[in-house]
């Protein structure tokens, strides 16, 4: 056992830390959450400069020859910075989707553009009454001549606004909610019938709905089996819930910071907050959470290449965990600043809303929790009689 | 970073869980309540792993530690939860012990760490006093100097298994003038066979025997028996303190714990079907499963740091924390899914040997008593309000 990072990711977390000190503090931010493209581009090229985009990515596939620790190290760094670019959609999302599944000849055209930074992905695979079934699709692709013809809208695609192509996720066969029928394909963005509504979200990023309308996509398009490609898509949103949790730990962290700096400085009483008794305490448990969300963060990431029940167990009971903890400390965090947790003008409220939307990506605490407890419940002898 | 074990731990586990199974004393030892085993019965297998060697892995080894890693550590406590030992108790082995080997005189290490490694002297713990809990520094009980001799005189309370003990160490008040409470204290080991000792019985409301009230009156104790130097015993007590914490979170006995309960929700039912398929009951076993996994892998990271010659530090009143709230939650779960059978009340009421038909099922018996005793654990060592005041102190400087 092992939990000490290599030289690359310390190195990779040093100098993002210091890029983020740098060049996004808060007042940057938000002026970039604020304008109209609601990232920075030239931010993406300095991240792709850094390595960050093919930390994850193995030597033979241009790649740093690292894995989902390295995702998880920038995360929490991305994390602490409340960074606003699409990292889990891009990379951890459609690169992973490449890494595990792509053809030679898809990794060429996209998963390098997506490690030096010239294209970037979103990840379509929500739908307005799909929830968090990544299997419940009412998107079709219908075969049509060699290629396809995709019909459907997609929900609340984190990135859309800034990508340049789309992994998305339809149905080739089968009913709706069926394991069995799904595949996995590229999509320009550009293409002709693909119809984005854009918006932003209320944690400081950009989404789209995303409405094909007869969109046609050619065979090469599509990503591992056809019909087949759930088990890609919950191995992918499990390195991407896993990349969410890092991130938690990140936002978490400072949160918290910033709570128990706030209470030392402001005074009630003749006394600084942080003095009391019923407030300490409380702030106990608020490093007590996040503690074991690092703990849960490295668990989880570490059991990503597990065989599927065990993955998926892990991830779950990270997610559960974090889930909890994200909003029990960012409750906490707003209560204790009192009046001043509530304005926009803070930087702790950020990452309160932040801590809450992850909660709500890849499934919330109730979806982990039902989903670790029907994996236990498989791994019970049958019942008697 | 890797979750794997080397081939070398790998092969470690191995002899554990065969050394275990080849001498772990069961037909002696029974699977009874742990407070109604005899003084023998307790002993049993601390004697057998002093013979062996491995009766106090985490001591130096020049003092008779083993030399393990903390995983090695780890996969032995892992390997002893599996198969439900009775462990030498802590009194001797991670308290009195690292205090004597550390700031006792070589008489005294010579004199007092072959009994403790060996399982022939048992150790009880004189810190509570019933006006001295949390605030353990208000304590009462005083030595006062005569000749060669302290005298010594007071109440200690809360102490545990004392009737079965040899020995015990104390803090007692040497300086009633001093500045600081905590200033005036020392750490001196007594007899229990000496005269003046009186130890009683307290029952808890699981109906146990495992806490006694020590009178002390009058008791001479000889001046070599003091540690280190007189009034700076809270110095040892402090160290002592942080050396309970670590192994306390219990994560090993909790993981063997969850799956007890679930083979007890297997066995029961509900609407005819197992109570471990109910989805209110079976999410309630989720959330501990998850929140045991957090505690596991903090626990993990902690150790990690050790084996980097980081000391278990203030961190460890998370395991202490969560240690103790997952044991209490466990606890809870397993009385809740024993259902009506949680009521019989079997202590000291005769079974053996009885002709009438047993009453409910034998995992039933000890369900509500142990939810009852494992009260305790959020109160003592520091109780977790304490631990909550020493990260707040000490980690976030408030």
């Amino acid at each position: 056992m092992d939990f000490n990072f290599s030289e690359e990711q310390t190195m990779i977390r040093d100098s993002l830390a210091r890029l983020i000190r740098e060049k996004y503090d808060f007042d940057t931010r938000r002026g970039v959450v604020n304008s109209d493209a609601g990232w920075r581009p030239e931010m993406w090229a300095q991240f792709a400069e850094l390595g960050l985009l093919m930390a994850p990515f193995s030597e033979e596939d241009g790649g740093l020859g690292g894995g989902a620790v390295d995702a998880m190290v920038v995360m929490e760094e991305f994390g602490k910075g409340l960074v606003v670019e699409p990292y889990v959609p891009c990379v951890v999302c459609a690169g992973g989707a490449l890494k595990h599944a792509g053809s030679e000849a898809q990794k060429q055209e996209y998963l390098s553009a997506i490690m030096s930074g010239e294209k970037v992905f979103a990840f379509a695979y929500a739908e307005p009454r799909g929830r968090y079934d990544l299997a419940d699709l009412e998107t079709t692709a219908t075969k049509s001549g060699a290629g396809y013809t995709l019909n459907g809208h997609k929900a609340v695609v984190i990135g859309a606004p800034w990508a340049s192509h789309l992994l998305v996720s339809a149905r080739t066969a089968g009913s709706r909610r069926e394991p069995n029928g799904i595949s996995l394909f590229i999509v320009d963005k550009s293409a002709s019938g693909v119809v984005t509504r854009d918006y932003p979200t209320v944690d400081g990023r950009r989404a789209s709905e995303v409405h094909f309308e007869n969109v046609s996509v050619p065979a090469e398009a599509v990503v591992g089996e056809v019909d087949g490609a759930l088990p890609l898509i919950e191995r992918v949103a499990d390195e991407a819930t896993a990349a969410l949790c890092a991130e938690a730990c990140g936002t978490m962290g400072v949160a918290h910071k910033m709570t128990v700096e706030y209470s030392q400085q402001r005074k009630q009483f003749g006394t600084p907050i942080g003095k009391f008794q019923v407030l300490q305490h409380r702030m106990v448990d608020m490093f007590m959470e996040h503690e074991q969300s690092i703990s849960m963060t490295y668990m989880a990431t570490l059991k990503l290449d597990e065989p599927e029940t065990e993955r998926k167990k892990a991830v779950s009971a990270a997610k559960v965990r974090i889930g909890q903890a994200g909003r029990f400390v960012g409750q906490e965090a707003i209560q204790i600043h009192g009046g001043m947790g509530m304005t926009e003008e803070l930087a702790v409220g950020h990452y309160f809303k932040r801590m809450t939307m992850i909660d709500h990506e890849f499934g919330n605490v109730d979806h982990h929790l039902k989903r670790y407890t029907a994996l236990s419940a498989e791994e019970l002898p049958a019942a008697a009689e | 970073m890797n979750l794997e074990f080397s081939p070398e731990e790998v092969a470690f586990r191995k002899e554990v869980r065969q050394f275990i199974a080849d001498n772990y004393p069961r037909d002696f030892i029974g699977d009874g309540a742990r407070d109604d085993l005899s003084r023998e019965q307790f002993l049993a297998w601390h004697k057998i792993l002093g013979e062996k060697g491995w009766s106090v892995p985490s001591w130096p080894v020049e003092y008779g530690g083993t030399g393990w890693t903390p995983t090695q550590k780890y996969i032995w406590s892992e390997e002893n939860a599996r198969a439900d030992t009775i462990m030498p108790l802590p009194f001797g082995v991670s308290m009195v012990g690292p205090v004597i080997y550390t700031f006792g005189n070589d008489e005294q290490k010579a004199r007092h760490l072959p009994g403790i490694r060996s399982g022939d002297v048992w150790w009880c713990q004189g810190y509570s006093e019933p006006g001295a809990g949390s605030d353990l520094a208000s304590l009462k009980t005083t030595a006062v100097r005569d000749g060669d001799h302290y005298i010594v005189n007071g109440q200690k309370t809360w102490t545990t298994l004392a009737q079965h003990a040899d020995w015990g160490f104390f803090l007692v008040r040497t300086d009633p003038d001093a500045a600081k409470p905590q200033e005036g204290i020392s750490f001196l080991l007594i007899d229990m066979n000496s005269p003046g000792i009186e130890v009683k019985p307290i029952i808890t409301i699981d109906g146990g025997h495992e806490v006694n009230e020590t009178w002390l009156t009058d008791v001479r104790v000889p001046v070599e028996n003091l540690i280190g130097e007189e009034n700076k015993g809270w110095t040892y007590a402090k160290f002592l303190l942080a050396h309970e914490r670590s192994g306390i979170a219990g994560v090993a006995r909790s993981k063997r714990g969850v799956e007890k309960l679930k083979e007890i929700a297997s066995t029961e039912l509900l609407d005819g079907e197992p109570l471990i398929r109910d989805e209110d009951f079976s999410r309630k076993v989720s959330q501990l499963e998850i929140d045991l996994s957090a505690l596991e892998f903090t626990e993990l990271r902690t150790l990690a740091g050790e084996a980097q010659g980081k000391g278990p530090g203030p961190e460890s009143s998370i395991l202490k924390v969560k240690g103790t709230e997952i044991q209490q939650r466990l606890t809870e779960l397993t009385m809740e899914a024993v259902g009506n059978y949680a009521a019989p009340y079997f202590r000291g009421f005769p079974q053996a040997g009885s002709n009438e038909y047993p009453i409910g099922p034998d995992y039933a018996h000890a369900a509500a008593p142990t939810y009852f005793n494992m009260r305790k654990t959020s109160i003592y060592g520091g109780s977790n309000e304490i631990q909550r005041n020493i990260i707040s102190k000490m980690i976030l400087g408030l």
